[in-house]
């Protein structure tokens, strides 16, 4: 894609989750849009398009990035994780996401995507972080209902848990 | 007959959330994540820069000539297709959803695109030319009463929308008697909880029918139903109005869509077609609804032992630039609680509500309540101190003694249950008061800054619908007919395979609702939550409701849990009937258990409760038609809500909850940062029916109020620019700046409801800002502290007096002057005086040095007109420029005024030049006061006062230039401008 | 809020970056990490023709450590460079600073020089660059050139860069031996810009203190160590030297007085380390 024309829809390819996917999209076509309104994949939620509340955080090639802060153009060729692929099976939860419910660590539930994206990616580097280290790293994102509290227990709890039982998911 | 015999009672456990799978595997549905029909179009709004502005032109044709629009509609077009929402007060307004004669604030909606996408639709914005005549905005409320200032609405012969004044019991004589009369004012200002999604819908409307079908993320109170159907001009029942299952918060802002949901619905009929609109974060931020902003000047009677013989409250509300329904509620939502939880039986109270040029206000968790504690409670502290009191001492001689429930305040409110003294002890003992006092010697013994602060306070759950209509006098409420009441509803039904469906209308945004219902409904009829399925999205043509439906003032576990409990009960008494007779027992001595229906006693004589409860669907001839058992809907209105008295007594609520907090907090001496050490909360919410969303509550809200109390603020330039635009400006605290708060508990069911629960969401709202700002005023020993408590006000205390700056390294520019720009400079050209004039009067001159001109137009000799591209870095855009001279003193001084407008903001300001002949040519020095509002001021405050001098700059760079001074070339301003390196 | 049209180049080579630089000049927009021009773009305070993909560009993703020091190229992200295993030891300043930089979550995007390119007066990116002696390398058709970071730092998001030309790497001078650094910061939030920045590099002869967040670009001034006046007196010469200004976060009488405080604990801290 040497170069793309403004106000002409372009093809975009990139790997969701595993699986090849392809859509079209103009140049300034973020990616929080195109993940969601031209895949389909809805779980990434937009909260503020400026980069700061985390809630659109996805991986992009293997490192938590805000998709609002992407243009779709830009991931041409990579590789996308998402909340739609963080579950190890249908019906059944990875082990940050049952840490999740049982600490009540979501209330309505909007920026919870993207906490648990950047969380996944996090743990996997750091199975072992204080709690200031994590809070530190979650501050990169804004939840409004939880006050948090149960967000670093469940992540807590989530990191030992992983680092007791390394093969699961 | 009861479960409580069965061995698993789940109310009161902690259960994992039935909502939760979806949310962590991203297939939750909110109203963005839904499919639209085909062909729906997208909407996009272009809001007013200006706070105050008279509208003169609005051009549209560019706009709509743009591929992909559909309709450009205007304050004309919306106007033609609906009426005036209605407004809360006897006063002669109107409140429209979008401008029609002025603006009154930014971000008010101008003009409405609909198109094919939003991207095209906010194309087509940046298309929409409208000429603004800025009028003088009005910020301050007090200010906004003042009769030389410009009124808001033609209606009104002032800008004060309301005033009534009250007394009960015998204030006067109080305030006579007592020792001591203290006294507190202030100011608490504008915030909101921000949702993390933003407001949505999609709006349709059939002209076979005349009816509106709208999706909205809307959560209440359907009293707004209405507001809504005669905005539209249709009957409630052709406004449909639906919920998606999902939505991403609230807190009480998402009342706020409801005038989109009209202005969307007159879209959507124009246009023909569906009609979608996500509202965006700068729009949220900018305009969707702020908590009101409040003066308040409240007075006590008190003896010399502290306690508070009276009360007397002097409230000035500011509502923003509309009476937007429910407003002004703000202010009478706490009236029957203007005593907190202390005894005090003599009140006096004035409450007038102020518009000003500010987004109009409405619903924001705590609603009234941190105004009116923040007040009541620096009250508290403050006599504690004048009388040289312990603060706990003072809180414990005035708490509504033990034994007194339910308790009726002199304003009106039935206290429902508790033990506040009980309470208040528990928390001191248990929350470790005594060691926080010993850390708060040993902190100052080191030298540091260290405060405790105390909170009192009653939670106010399920409101009255009709304390609103306080703010009407007896006789107007006579006229109006008695409002009171608050209606939950509760429908449950069976299937044919004997499942349970329980359907209301809560509407929650993330607060369990339906794990909760399934507990309650499990707990009542045998069964496990698993088995209940609970349906809480909202559909006004399918579901139960009534006017008090919503998820508000925390009405959900006192009444929506206690109106499902009731149709559980209704349901459950007919298939009792049914299953005595078939197990030969009565029917009081049928029991609902472990899955079955059973004689009590004798468990192996019982039914499988699933083909109990399919019996009405296949064999309804056996079932005599009093013991139908299909579906069942409970209302349930409690009957303590009663409307006002004559003497205004209003039971504004129908549960009380109370609330008693600690903390000490910690300042920085350096940075005047205040760091919460420690904070205790201790709740009585009655029967607690989820211990882990109890919590929940709790933690949420306190982060709401460690926001409102350290962070947040809606700001507001003089001339009504609007300052916190982003998440960037507007500061909502992370996991970095949110302790763990320690919460206990003490349960004293409520006698009114019936399970006894209260709510508990708001209640950290109400005491928490106030409890932080006690200590941070006891670690610096303030009388006054508003609102936020930021570092650089309280550093302000602590750095004491400065040094004078050193001759050599006087600031080229003056301190700045609050919000607006204040600068100077000088420049030396290779000029005469007299060239140097000569050019700042030629429009060719200024053509080449005014940065980015496309031509000067010369009006007149001292007025001047320019389309002119300005930009800071990468930040560029075309203005237009409108620049004259006064003040003329040829050739030595002029003073140059200019209005420069473009779609990223206007600036305007004025800069007197002066000339100075020296040895090489002129020095030249510019001294200029400049405000900068719309887009730029509200995304870019940070960076306005350096993008000024950069362009200002730009021009006396191209001026030196012009005259043959030293080439523009890299380090040229370093080399002009020396003191900047 | 999303951007107006652009045309979007995915650059394959420095010479295709060029040309579209040279042909579009200030209407083309190099984007390498975006973390800072796409809310400009989706709030289209920036509205440029094109937009040019720097980040498939081989050539600009190394960090090279070698005798004049670390170049960074232009496609080094942030975290890159915070897991660079040399960090703590060549660049000590920038492994204090770079946590500061933004989260976590926005390091992994954006990239070193993008920070410089945009060059808010905020930034501890650029900070860090002045107080170093860095250089940034530009070039463009016509060239290549190397400007120090006290000249290409002009002001308010305004650099040295010329148009047609492109930050191809930063070049900072390695960790002087017998040097100590130390980096402070303070925001209203974790991750929030500065309200004022300090970066401090001490060695026997000299103490250098650089200050962001206060004039409209970062300042540096060097203390004489042996002039006889105390450093309290000349930090606080230096702080109204910054003219500093109110705005919605702080007023100017605070930030001055927190380069006088800050600024102090920040060399005594450099001084430490260095001892």
């Amino acid at each position: 894609m040497p170069r793309l024309t403004a106000g002409e829809r372009h093809t975009v390819r990139f790997t969701l989750n595993g699986r090849a996917v392809e859509a079209q999209a103009e140049p300034r076509m973020l990616l929080t849009d195109f993940l969601r309104h031209e895949l389909g994949a809805t779980g990434t939620h937009v909260g503020c398009e400026h980069g700061v509340c985390g809630a659109c955080t996805v991986e992009i090639d293997g490192v938590p990035a805000r998709s609002c802060l992407t243009l779709a153009v830009q991931t041409d060729g990579a590789s996308i994780r998402t909340v739609e692929g963080l579950a190890p099976e249908p019906g059944r939860l990875s082990v940050l996401q049952e840490a999740f419910r049982r600490h009540h660590a979501l209330q309505c539930g909007f920026c919870t995507a993207g906490i648990l994206m950047s969380l996944d990616n996090y743990l996997r580097r750091q199975p072992n972080p204080s709690e200031h280290e994590l809070r530190e790293f979650l501050g990169g994102h804004i939840c409004r209902c939880t006050g948090y509290v149960p967000i670093v227990a469940a992540a807590m709890d989530a990191a030992r848990r992983l680092r007791e039982s390394p093969s699961d998911v | 007959m009861s479960a409580a015999n069965s061995s698993t009672q789940w109310c009161g456990q902690s259960v994992e959330r039935v909502e939760d799978a979806a949310l962590l595997t991203g297939r939750g549905r909110f109203i963005d994540d839904l499919a639209t029909k085909p062909g729906t179009l997208h909407a996009a709004i272009l809001r007013s820069p200006h706070g105050h502005a008279r509208l003169a032109a609005i051009r549209t044709d560019a706009a709509r000539a743009l591929p992909g629009i559909a309709a450009v509609l205007t304050g004309d077009d919306i106007r033609k297709l609906s009426a005036s929402l209605v407004v809360g007060v006897k006063a002669p307004v109107e409140c429209w959803p979008i401008a029609t004669d002025r603006v009154r604030y930014v971000g008010e909606p101008v003009a409405v695109v609909v198109a094919t996408s939003r991207y095209i639709a906010e194309d087509a914005l940046d298309l929409i030319e409208v000429d603004y005549d800025t009028l003088p905005a009005i910020v301050d409320p007090v200010a906004a009463l003042n009769p030389t200032q410009p009124v808001l609405h033609d209606g009104l012969k002032s800008n004060l929308a309301s005033e009534r004044t009250f007394r009960y019991g015998e204030p006067e004589e109080a305030f006579t008697e007592a020792a001591h009369r203290i006294a507190v004012t202030i100011r608490y200002p504008r915030n909101s909880c921000t949702p993390m999604e933003t407001y949505g819908l999609v709006a349709e409307y059939d002209p076979g029918e005349d009816a509106y079908d709208v999706l909205a993320n809307f959560m209440g109170p359907f009293s707004l139903h209405a507001v809504m159907a005669r905005a539209l001009k249709v009957p409630g029942n052709r406004f449909r109005l639906r919920t998606p299952p999902d939505s991403g918060g609230s807190f009480g802002v998402k009342q706020g869509v409801f005038p989109y949901i009209v202005l969307m619905g007159v879209a959507a009929r124009v246009t023909g077609q569906p009609v979608k609109w996500i509202e965006d974060r700068l729009e949220h931020l900018a305009a969707s609804v702020s908590a009101t902003n409040r003066v308040t000047t409240l007075k006590a009677a008190v003896d010399s032992d502290g306690r508070v013989r009276a009360l007397d409250w002097d409230q000035l509300e500011d509502v923003g630039a509309h009476i937007r329904a429910p407003e002004p509620a703000t202010l009478y939502r706490m009236h029957g609680n203007l005593t907190g939880a202390y005894d005090i039986r003599h009140v006096s109270v004035r409450n007038r509500v102020v518009l000003t040029n500010k987004t109009p206000t409405g619903l924001n968790r705590g609603f009234g309540g941190p105004q009116v504690y923040y007040a009541l409670e620096r009250l508290m502290q403050r006599i504690a101190v004048e009388l040289k009191l312990d603060p706990v001492e003072v809180i414990r001689r005035n708490l509504i003694p033990s034994g007194a429930f339910p308790y009726r305040t002199a304003t009106g409110a039935l206290l429902d249950s508790g033990d506040y003294v009980k309470a208040f002890g528990l928390a001191l003992q248990d929350g470790g008061f005594a060691e926080l006092r010993q850390r708060q010697a040993t902190a100052r013994a080191e030298g540091r800054l260290y405060g405790i602060g105390l909170t009192a306070a009653v939670e106010p759950s399920v409101s009255n619908m009709g304390y609103i209509t306080t703010v009407l006098t007896p006789d107007e409420r006579r006229k109006a007919g008695p409002k009171n009441g608050a209606q939950a509803t509760a429908t449950i039904s069976l299937d044919p395979l004997g499942g349970v469906t329980v359907h209301v209308s809560s509407v929650p945004q993330g607060q369990g609702h339906r794990t909760v219902l399934a507990q309650i409904v499990a707990d009542d009829l045998g069964l496990k939550p698993s088995d209940i399925r609970v349906v809480t999205d909202f559909d006004s043509a399918r579901d139960a409701w009534s006017i008090a439906s919503g998820n508000y003032s925390s009405r959900f576990a006192a009444a929506v849990g206690g109106a499902a409990k009731l149709a559980s009960g209704k349901i459950k008494a007919k298939l009792a009937r049914t299953a005595a007779a078939q197990l030969n027992v009565a029917a009081d001595d049928i029991e609902f258990a472990g899955g079955k229906v059973r004689a009590r006693g004798n468990p192996d004589n019982a039914l499988p409760f699933s083909r109990l409860a399919a019996t009405s669907h296949w064999s309804p001839g056996l079932v005599p038609e009093e013991n139908q058992a299909l579906r069942e809907t409970a209302f349930w209105s409690p009957t303590q809500l009663t409307a006002p008295t004559e003497g205004d007594e209003i039971n504004s609520s129908l549960c009380h909850g109370f609330i008693f907090d600690f903390c000490g907090v910690e300042i920085d001496r350096v940075t005047g940062a205040a760091r919460i050490d420690k904070y205790v909360t201790m709740h009585d919410c009655g029967t607690i029916l989820h211990p882990g969303m109890v919590a929940g509550q709790v933690t949420g809200g306190f982060a709401h109020a460690v926001g409102a109390a350290l962070y947040e603020e809606y700001a507001y330039g003089d001339d009504g620019s609007f300052l916190t635009g982003t998440f960037a400006d507007y500061l909502v605290p992370t996991t970095m700046e949110v302790p763990a708060p320690v919460i206990l508990h003490y349960e004293t069911p409520s006698p009114f409801t019936p399970l006894g629960a209260k709510g508990v969401g708001e209640g950290n709202c109400m005491s928490t800002p106030v409890c932080l700002a006690n200590a941070v005023a006891d670690a610096l020993g303030l009388d006054a502290i508003d609102l936020p408590l930021t570092p650089a006000k309280l550093a302000a205390h602590i750095h004491g007096a400065e040094s004078t700056p050193p001759q050599q390294e006087r600031p080229a520019l003056a301190a700045g002057k609050g919000r607006a720009l204040h600068g100077a400079g000088e420049a030396h050209v290779n000029a005469s005086a007299d060239a140097v004039w000569r050019m700042l009067l030629d429009p060719n001159t200024l053509a080449t040095i005014i940065p980015g001109a496309h031509g000067v137009e010369k009006l007149s000799d001292t007025h001047f007109r320019a389309d002119v591209t300005l930009g800071v870095g990468p930040v560029t855009g075309r203005y237009k420029a409108d620049i004259r001279l006064s003040d003329l003193d040829a050739p030595r001084a002029v003073t140059l005024t200019g209005i420069v407008t473009g779609a990223l903001g206007d600036a305007r300001g004025a800069g007197r030049i002066t000339l100075t002949p020296d040895e090489a040519g002129t020095r030249v020095a510019y001294d200029y006061d400049a405000a900068i509002g719309g887009k730029v001021a509200s995304i870019g405050g940070r960076l306005l006062d350096g993008a000024a001098k950069v362009v200002i700059r730009q021009f006396f760079a191209a001026l030196v230039r012009h005259t043959g001074g030293a080439p523009a070339k890299r380090g040229l301003f370093a080399r002009l401008f020396g003191r900047d390196t | 809020m999303k951007p107006a049209r652009f045309d979007y180049i995915r650059a394959a080579d420095l010479a295709e970056a060029h040309d579209a630089l040279a042909e579009y000049g200030n209407d083309a927009r190099v984007i390498a990490g975006g973390q800072t021009l796409m809310p400009m773009l989706s709030m289209r305070l920036v509205r440029p023709k094109v937009v040019v993909d720097i980040m498939h560009l081989p050539a600009l993703r190394g960090i090279e450590a070698g005798g004049n020091g670390i170049r960074i190229g232009a496609g080094v992200r942030q975290a890159e460079l915070l897991a660079w295993p040399g960090l703590a030891e060549h660049l000590p300043l920038l492994n204090a600073a770079l946590p500061w930089v933004g989260h976590a979550q926005t390091r992994s995007r954006g990239t070193v020089c993008g920070s410089a390119a945009h060059a808010d007066p905020s930034a501890e990116i650029p900070l860090c660059l002045l107080a170093l002696g860095a250089t940034i390398e530009l070039s463009s058709r016509r060239g290549r050139r190397r400007v120090p970071a006290a000249d290409f730092f002009t002001g308010m998001m305004t650099t040295a860069r010329a148009e047609n030309e492109l930050i191809e790497a930063v070049h900072i001078p390695g960790k002087q031996a017998g040097s100590g650094c130390a980096f402070k910061e303070f925001g209203r939030r974790h991750g929030d810009f500065a309200i004022v920045a300090c970066a401090a590099i001490v060695t026997a002869a000299s103490v250098r203190l650089a200050v962001g967040g206060v004039a409209d670009k970062p300042v540096l001034r060097d203390f004489a160590i042996d002039d006889g006046k105390p450093l309290d007196e000349a930090l606080d010469a230096f702080a109204w030297a910054l003219d500093a200004r109110d705005d919605l976060h702080a007023t100017g009488r605070y930030r001055r007085e927190l380069v006088r405080q800050m600024g102090r604990d920040t060399i005594e801290e450099a001084r430490r380390c260095h001892a």
